[in-house]
């Protein structure tokens, strides 16, 4: 196995118009293990993601996968890395249009010459995998929540990529599916020898999955290290986060004007 | 007093570059969908598809409307005519006004509401679903998979949706004005065979629907991929399809008129 990490971002800064996201982040993804982002909501994890699939481009720094600057690669050169990608988004993003069967099928038409009943056996196995070959048939819409994300899964390793990112996996699933979802993260990731990037909020689900965790807040990483480090660290904003406490460094309330003032407690004072 | 009179011209400003922006992008889109066209036409199968959805569940509405059209054509028609004692020519005047004006536009104006606003709608909640940009990070364009294969189904239904149109109109007038009023129906046909030349009136009717089916099907692919991903955002380009396109198809059948129709 190379020693070069897959994904390496190197002092990376990112900003919407003048808001910014991502101030001189470094991660490094190394090749078979499953990492976890986590941190608040509009903490720049999404973002993250976004900069390795190469769909936003990085304002300063660098990012790199399997060797290549993703900055530098022109349009055929980011569509052939991203054939060597799978990504799982937040709510599944399934063709409504398209049967299950079609939406799993969907990459190996559009970026192979194989006939049908290859592209047939290649879908069925990948439905196995995620335990729903029994739903090839259906809609998208007769899918439940979490049989939405299994299936988008499928689809998302239908061409056996190299690196799977995750867009919020467990977002809205029930505990069973919780759980399913995950081993099928680690199975799959390791079955197929590929590296993973999850982007999550759920804490215990991730920490028993993942090999290392980066914590951003703030457009930073505040923090890093394997399941063990994170579960007895002495962090504020990592304790805050993994025993989700209501206030510490990410405080309650937003930023206002004084409280007394909004409730013209001072006036009735005068 | 001044400084009211300041901020509202540089809300006026902000609005207009605005709007010169949004037509700039909508010129870069339209320059796009030309440019990736050639890979989506290789795949027919995708725009056939697409022209059953746009094209043929369309027919029901164009079909009854232009039926109706036609009837009532024959109706006001030959109540004009028989004051100048020349009711024969109800035929002629059924046929012209639907080839040359109104099938082409009544159609057009029934396809921007039902197949335009579809087609917004449905790009605008693959982008709120997240779908486009999925597709996006399986290296398949969007533009090439999704919007070229509409904008051509659109083009390519529009003249057949308004000769559909234009024919039924011509048998609803014929109902009218032959089988309910008693026109007769030897010089209905005859005097429309003899006035009607293909092409001034005909081939000048399908230019008008081709240019219609351009203008709506790339107002309703570019307000779907353009529209803001939420709920509002995807009502709000539905909406501004229909009510852009109805009058951008207004503005154009003037221009296209004055250009083809010289009184000749």
């Amino acid at each position: 196995m190379s020693a070069e990490p897959l994904v390496q971002l190197t002092d990376v800064s990112f900003a919407y118009d003048r808001r910014p996201i991502l101030a001189g982040v470094n991660m490094v993804i190394p090749r078979g293990k499953v990492v976890a982002i986590m941190g608040v909501s509009g903490g720049g994890k999404t973002t993250t993601l976004r900069l390795i699939g190469g769909q936003i481009k990085a304002s300063a720094g660098e990012v790199r996968v399997a060797g290549k600057n993703i900055a530098s690669l022109d349009r055929d050169g980011l569509y052939d890395m991203r054939r060597r990608m799978g990504m799982l988004f937040q709510f599944g993003a399934l063709f409504t249009d398209l049967s299950v069967f079609e939406n799993v099928a969907f990459q190996i038409r559009e970026h192979t010459d194989l006939d049908q009943e290859t592209i047939t056996d290649l879908v069925m196995m990948k439905l196995n995998a995620v335990g729903l070959r029994g739903v090839a048939d259906l809609m998208p819409s007769e899918l439940s929540g979490g049989m939405a994300r299994r299936v988008a899964l499928a689809r998302a390793v239908a061409l056996d990529p190299m690196l799977i990112m995750y867009d919020e996996p467990f977002a809205g699933l029930d505990p069973i599916s919780l759980s399913v979802i995950g081993d099928l993260i680690r199975n799959l990731n390791d079955a197929l020898g590929a590296s993973s990037i999850i982007v999550t909020h759920d804490v215990q689900e991730s920490l028993k999955i993942v090999d290392y965790v980066y914590f951003v807040s703030g457009g930073r990483v505040v923090a890093e290290g394997t399941p063990a480090d994170i579960r007895k660290s002495d962090n504020e904003f990592v304790h805050q986060f993994v025993w989700g406490e209501a206030d510490g460094p990410v405080p309650f309330h937003y930023p206002a004007t004084a409280y007394t003032e909004d409730i013209g407690a001072e006036a009735c004072h005068a | 007093m001044r400084e009211r009179i300041v901020g509202l011209l540089r809300r006026l400003g902000a609005s207009v570059v605005d709007r010169v922006w949004r037509l700039g992008f909508a010129a870069r889109f339209f320059g796009l969908i030309l440019l990736y066209s050639g890979p989506s036409l290789r795949r027919f199968f995708l725009t056939v598809r697409e022209i059953y959805f746009t094209g043929v569940l369309s027919l029901v509405i164009i079909l009854v409307s232009g039926i109706f059209v036609g009837m009532v054509l024959g109706l006001q028609g030959y109540d004009t005519l028989q004051r100048y004692g020349s009711s024969e020519a109800l035929g002629v005047l059924v046929a012209l006004s639907l080839v040359r004006e109104l099938g082409p536009v009544v159609a057009a104006l029934l396809f921007a509401s039902r197949a335009g606003s579809a087609i917004t709608a449905e790009i605008g909640l693959m982008k709120a679903t997240e779908q486009l940009s999925a597709m996006e990070m399986m290296a398949v364009n969007p533009i090439a998979r999704v919007v070229a294969p509409r904008f051509w189904a659109g083009v390519i239904s529009m003249p057949i949706l308004a000769a559909l149109f234009s024919a039924m109109g011509v048998f609803g007038g014929y109902l009218v004005g032959v089988k309910l009023i008693g026109v007769d129906p030897g010089a209905f046909w005859s005097q429309m065979q003899a006035s009607v030349d293909v092409t001034e009136d005909i081939l000048n009717g399908v230019i008008k629907s081709v240019v219609f089916g351009i203008i709506i099907s790339w107002i309703a692919v570019f307000e779907g991929y353009d529209a803001e991903p939420t709920a509002e955002g995807v009502s709000g380009a539905t909406t501004r399809t229909v009510v852009t396109s109805s009058l951008a198809v207004l503005a154009s059948d003037f221009i296209l008129t004055a250009l083809m129709f010289r009184g000749g």
